[in-house]
């Protein structure tokens, strides 16, 4: 049995750190706000290991209970609970341990920054929303967390608030998050609508599916919808805001604007996972709708594969990983897509650590380069940062899914579960997710080579020695010019290194302990309903042919993903390891392809046109004809003309003279009596 | 026949201890030096925090009703919480008063006995059985009541204040009591139970007529007792013309009292003509959400404008009676609740800032405040935002719970009106708050603060409890539920 103290502890220790680091930052000062941080999320981070031990060797059950009543109304409970299964437990380490390391890599990272302390609040406030999030046994809880998340989110991509890139791309975050949230609510409300709980106990019970599969109503007249297809696919579009699937992807690059430890911590390993663990856990749902199962394997599949292409033309480093970052998200989409949620939630793991490495990697550089982000002034590092280097170079082949590293085992499921599956639409997502091992390959292996190999592309400058090195780092750019350093780079400070080494352990070796049990071994137990019809159950038809992972590893290297994987990573040696010139042929020859990509199809533009002018002509439509014609001249002015009107005929009642108020009294009297008179005589 | 049962004195415990106290410290203060007049004070506090661990420690179970003196004499869960809250608005007052009353030559042991009778007073209304023991607790709270206003015997607009409070209200005790004897007259009781079964309201009874418009003189009693528009007169002036701190008695904690004198004679003695007294006060409710919403705003003098927003507090609060059912008075009761603790923390805010020969009455005395004093711009503007019943606030929630009676209720019309004064009433509270953060200030200096510790403590405590409740309403709520659970007071 777990405990319910532990868990409550696990959940309120970051949020203590928060609010201590938070609203006391000028009393803990630096040191204190770290430190209490820290400790919160590290005790957090044990118990989680503690509650993962207990669940899967302790013997404990499933921990489902409501811990506290916020209101009772009706039969309708908002209720604060904790449903704590294997899948809750490893999204719980999961969550802990990146927050953990990001938490001490931000030491090093915001050093100089001055809003140190309030950095500190964040994360562990998130650290606190995301653990709400996922420890949720309802809909309500799970929506607060969810908004919450959101809300750090925003406040971290605005961190550096004085930039004008930064707060655009916060509100853009915001923004679009909101269409997707929408999508939620509205997937909140239904299931409250017709199953009558937001209870995931009952909603995900018999009954409930009953209800799903009989009732039906026509969105369009003429077709009839089920009502767990509206539901799964208004919950799904809130994933698709959260996760960043396409077309709702645009916020993320953008989010790159906030410090580079969020980046790794809410951008890549958890947050933007969320929507993933989501449909996982609402996998009895989906189960139920096949429609909204193709509509996200096709969503999935498009990201995974048009989200990387984009990766490959980005020259700032932190913009390829985070297009590295959509792609993979869409992998695990595609793996809901196909019914393997085992292997969509078990690539957010693996994913976690390696992604969340190779944004601590990237962040290590633009440390090292006095916060110089674009890759064509870096090259050659590997001597300056050996750590680094040989860490990212770890991260990147788990990222490729070189067989044996973390990323293989769970992609490569990934890849046979969509081969295995015959569901609508999973033809195109086979073609994306392998297309996409090339496009991975190439994106991974550039990073690499134009920042750690081939020539220095930048220059170290000895004039401008103490010019700018201790100014406001961070905005820094307007007097560097590119490519000048003052100083030379050099490896980072421990606090940096160590957690890069701490991810680097679970992204090369994770895979070999975990891949039996999580993917094949129905290690989720009820957590993760798959349906058991004929060829719904991937997953379960490749763990026929399952072994041992050695015998995975060895048989990686005979399949179609590693030969393709293994030619993006020769493409990418050729062109940017010894041939450094010919891309710039490449350009001029496909210069159309390289344009659009560049552009990111253009869906930027296309939504600042249509919905941002939209918005904002709608909005000063509004304004001018509703608010300033319709509301303020004729409701406010009016009524206030009307106000004033009346105040004046009336005033002479509040006169100050006692008879006039006993007057009224009086005439309010007989007004009274002769309503009671009217009613019992006219109307007895 | 009257009999006498010494076993009623203990169902009386309470009171009978609050009046001993209250004797002996009127005979304490008689032998205080002005300068000692904390004594007084402290005593008086500790007077009525004994009073209200009695109340706690004897309350009824759940549904339960010990009557004494045959039933004049009332102790169930509805004269509980109000009783609490009576108590803990009236220890209010006292914590913000004491520094205020200093600053003014007020600080007198009037002021406490005053206050301590009627307190005493308002228990005594709030547990009546009886039309007489109605009458009695009122006068002895109102009587008081005449006297605090009074208080600043100098100040010509204090005396005009209290004149016109004494007239009006003797005015309004004559209609209430015409109305008893009208009541007395058709039932041959003064018991409100007893009137409840016997008072034949069917269409061919004699009595029918007498009864109507007898219960219309009790409506319009309670109505000026809780200053429901057009009986609402005398409220802006009081409010503006009595010292800050009666201010703050007046429409705090005897709110709560005429909360639970219109529950008793409206539903324990009239409860079979409901269907008339809830269309009166659905018309006195409206009448009142639009004279209190739209009065306020013209206003410039912050007591006078929370005076007109009292009035529109209570055309709310009488919406949670047009339910005629315990879940409408149940709302009811929470609102008042809610209201006792908003004004408290308004006018506490007024006092706060006033100064000796500085009234800080005026809006623009709050102008830049948040400069001058982010944590108290602060705590003003919870209450603000609680008073206008922004979410996730305590007045908020309160809204909510009569609006949600007043649908169930099925009248939907009524709930709209309701929700459009409600926004119209936004527009001068958001205005105070306007004022304290984006206009400058008179004077940039640091704000200076009272002495008391105690007082600023409690102000920001009392703030704060504004958020706490909005967020977790849930246990008040429920207590007010449970303590109209029953009704079965007075079987219908």
């Amino acid at each position: 049995m777990l405990s319910k103290t532990i868990l409550l502890v696990i959940v309120l220790a970051p949020l203590f750190g928060a609010l201590v680091a938070g609203l006391l930052r000028n009393q803990v000062g630096r040191k204190g706000a770290a430190g209490v941080t820290i400790a919160g999320v590290l005790l957090s981070c044990a118990l989680s290991f503690h509650v993962l031990y207990q669940l899967v060797w302790g013997g404990a059950t499933t921990f489902n209970e409501n811990l506290y009543t916020w209101f009772q109304v009706g039969s309708f409970g908002a209720h604060v609970g904790f449903l704590v299964d294997r899948l809750t437990a490893m999204m719980m380490v999961v969550v802990t341990f990146v927050s953990l390391m990001v938490h001490v890599y931000t030491i090093g990272y915001m050093a100089d920054d001055d809003g140190f302390q309030r950095f500190f609040s964040y994360i562990a406030l998130f650290t606190f929303s995301m653990l709400m999030l996922v420890m949720s046994n309802n809909f309500l809880q799970l929506f607060f967390g969810w908004e919450a998340v959101g809300l750090v989110s925003y406040l971290l991509i605005g961190f550096w608030f004085k930039r004008p890139s930064a707060i655009f791309a916060n509100m853009k975050a915001f923004l679009v998050n909101r269409v997707g949230d929408f999508g939620f609510l509205l997937g909140i409300a239904g299931v409250l609508f017709w199953f009558g709980s937001l209870d995931y106990s009952q909603v995900f019970g018999a009954t409930a599916s009953d209800v799903a599969l009989t009732r039906t109503v026509e969105i369009f007249a003429g077709h009839p919808w089920h009502v767990a297809t509206i539901v799964c696919v208004c919950l799904f579009v809130g994933a698709m805001g959260k996760s960043a699937q396409v077309p709702l992807h645009v916020w993320l690059p953008d989010s790159m604007e906030g410090p580079t430890p969020i980046s790794a911590l809410i951008h890549a390993a958890t947050m933007v996972t969320a929507g993933i663990f989501m449909v996982a856990r609402m996998s009895p749902l989906f189960e139920l709708s096949e429609t909204a199962l193709s509509f996200v394997l096709v969503i999935g599949a498009t990201t995974a594969l048009f989200t990387g292409l984009i990766g490959i033309v980005q020259n700032d480093i932190k913009r390829v990983v985070a297009y590295s970052t959509l792609s993979q998200l869409g992998y695990m989409t595609v793996a809901l897509g196909v019914s393997a949620y085992a292997g969509g939630v078990y690539h957010l793991m693996t994913h976690a650590f390696f992604k969340a490495l190779l944004f601590l990697g990237a962040g290590s550089v633009i440390v090292a380069m006095h916060h110089e982000q674009d890759m064509r002034y870096m090259g050659g590092l590997r001597k300056y940062m050996p750590i680094t280097w040989i860490t990212m170079w770890l991260g990147s082949l788990a990222l490729a899914g070189a067989p044996g590293f973390a990323g293989f085992f769970s992609k490569d499921a990934i890849i046979e579960a969509v081969g295995e599956s015959h569901r609508w639409g999973s033809g195109y997502a086979y073609f994306c997710v392998m297309a996409g091992v090339f496009v991975t390959a190439l994106y991974s292996f550039r990073l690499l080579y134009k920042t750690f190999h081939g020539k220095e592309r930048f220059v170290v400058d000895a004039h401008h020695h103490g010019h700018g090195h201790h100014d406001d780092h961070h905005d820094d750019h307007g007097h560097q010019e590119p490519g000048h350093l003052a100083h030379a780079p050099h490896e980072s400070p421990w606090v940096i290194t160590l957690p890069l080494v701490l991810l680097a352990i679970p992204s090369v070796v994770i895979g070999w302990f975990t891949v039996g049990p999580m993917l094949f071994g129905g290690w989720f137990g009820g957590a993760i309903r798959v349906s058991q019809e004929e060829g719904r159950d991937v997953l379960g038809e490749i763990g026929k042919e399952f072994h041992d992972p050695l015998h995975m590893v060895l048989h990686g290297f005979t399949q179609a993903p590693f030969w393709i994987a293994f030619a993006g990573f020769a493409v990418a040696t050729w062109i940017w390891l010894f041939n450094p010139g010919v891309t710039e042929r490449f350009k001029s020859a496909l210069r159309p392809l390289y344009t659009m990509l560049n552009n990111k199809y253009w869906v930027d533009e296309l939504y600042q046109a249509v919905f941002a002018r939209g918005g904002i002509a709608l909005g000063r439509g509004l304004w001018k004809g509703g608010d300033a014609g319709l509301i303020d001249g004729v409701a406010v002015n009016g009524s206030a003309a009307l106000v004033d009107r009346v105040s004046a005929t009336v005033r002479w009642l509040q006169s100050g003279y006692l008879y006039h108020y006993a007057f009224a009294m009086i005439l309010g009297l007989i007004a009274l009596l002769g309503g009671v008179w009217w009613v019992n005589h006219l109307a007895p | 026949m009257i009999q006498f049962n010494p076993a009623d004195l203990a169902t009386m415990l309470p009171e009978l201890f609050l009046l001993g106290a209250t004797c002996t410290i009127l005979l304490i203060d008689l032998f205080l030096k002005p300068t000692q007049r904390d004594v007084t004070h402290w005593l008086s506090l500790a007077a009525l925090l004994a009073t209200g661990v009695l109340v706690w420690r004897d309350a009824p179970a759940q549904g339960a009703s010990i009557a004494a003196f045959n039933g004049m004499f009332l102790r169930d869960g509805v004269a509980t919480v109000l009783k609490v809250f009576v108590l803990l608005t009236t220890g209010l007052v006292f914590l913000y008063s004491r520094d205020y009353l200093r600053g003014r030559k007020l600080f007198v042991g009037e002021f406490y006995l005053l206050l301590l009778f009627a307190t005493l007073g308002m228990m005594l209304l709030v547990s009546a059985g009886n039309l007489v023991t109605v009458y009695l607790g009122l006068e002895l709270l109102t009587l008081s009541s005449y006297a605090l206003v009074a208080l600043n015997r100098d100040s010509a607009v204090s005396s005009e204040a209290a004149i016109k409070y004494f007239v009006l209200g003797a005015l309004a005790s004559g209609l209430l009591l015409y109305g008893m004897s009208m009541i007395y007259g058709a039932t041959g009781t003064l018991d409100l139970a007893k009137i409840h079964a016997i008072a034949d309201f069917s269409a061919n009874s004699p009595h029918r007529m007498l009864l109507a418009f007898g219960l219309v003189f009790l409506v319009v009693g309670s109505a000026f007792k809780l200053g429901a528009a057009p009986f609402h007169m005398w409220l802006p002036d009081v409010y503006q013309g009595a010292p800050t701190a009666v201010t703050l008695f007046v429409g705090s904690a005897s709110k709560i009292a005429a909360f639970g004198m219109t529950w008793r004679l409206l539903d324990g003695a009239m409860g079979g003509m409901h269907v008339h007294w809830t269309q009166m006060l659905g018309v006195l409710a409206v009448l009142s959400l639009a004279i209190g919403n739209v009065f306020a705003i013209a206003q410039t003098n912050l007591k006078r404008m929370l005076a007109y927003s009292t009035i529109s507090h209570v055309g709310f609060l009488l919406l949670g009676f047009v339910n005629g059912s315990a879940s409408g008075y149940a709302a009811a009761m929470f609102y008042v609740i809610s209201y006792a603790l908003m004004a408290a923390v308004a006018f506490g805010m007024i006092m706060l800032l006033a100064r000796a020969g500085f009234e800080a009455e005026e809006i623009d005395d709050f102008k830049g405040l948040n400069q001058r004093n982010p944590w108290y711009a602060g705590v003003m503007a919870i209450a603000m935002f609680s008073l206008a019943g922004v979410p996730p606030l305590f007045g908020f929630f309160a809204k909510l719970m009569v609006l949600k009676a007043v649908i169930d209720a099925g009248q939907m019309w009524l709930a709209i009106v309701a929700i459009v004064f409600a926004i119209i009433g936004l527009y001068y509270y958001l205005r105070v708050v306007k004022v304290m953060y984006f206009d400058e200030p008179h004077d940039a200096t640091v704000l200076e603060l009272p002495r008391d510790r105690g007082f600023r403590w409690v102000l920001s405590l009392n703030g704060l409890a504004l958020l706490a409740l909005g967020v977790a309403w849930g246990p008040l709520l429920d207590w007010c539920d449970r303590a109209f659970a029953v009704a079965a007071l007075i079987p219908r």
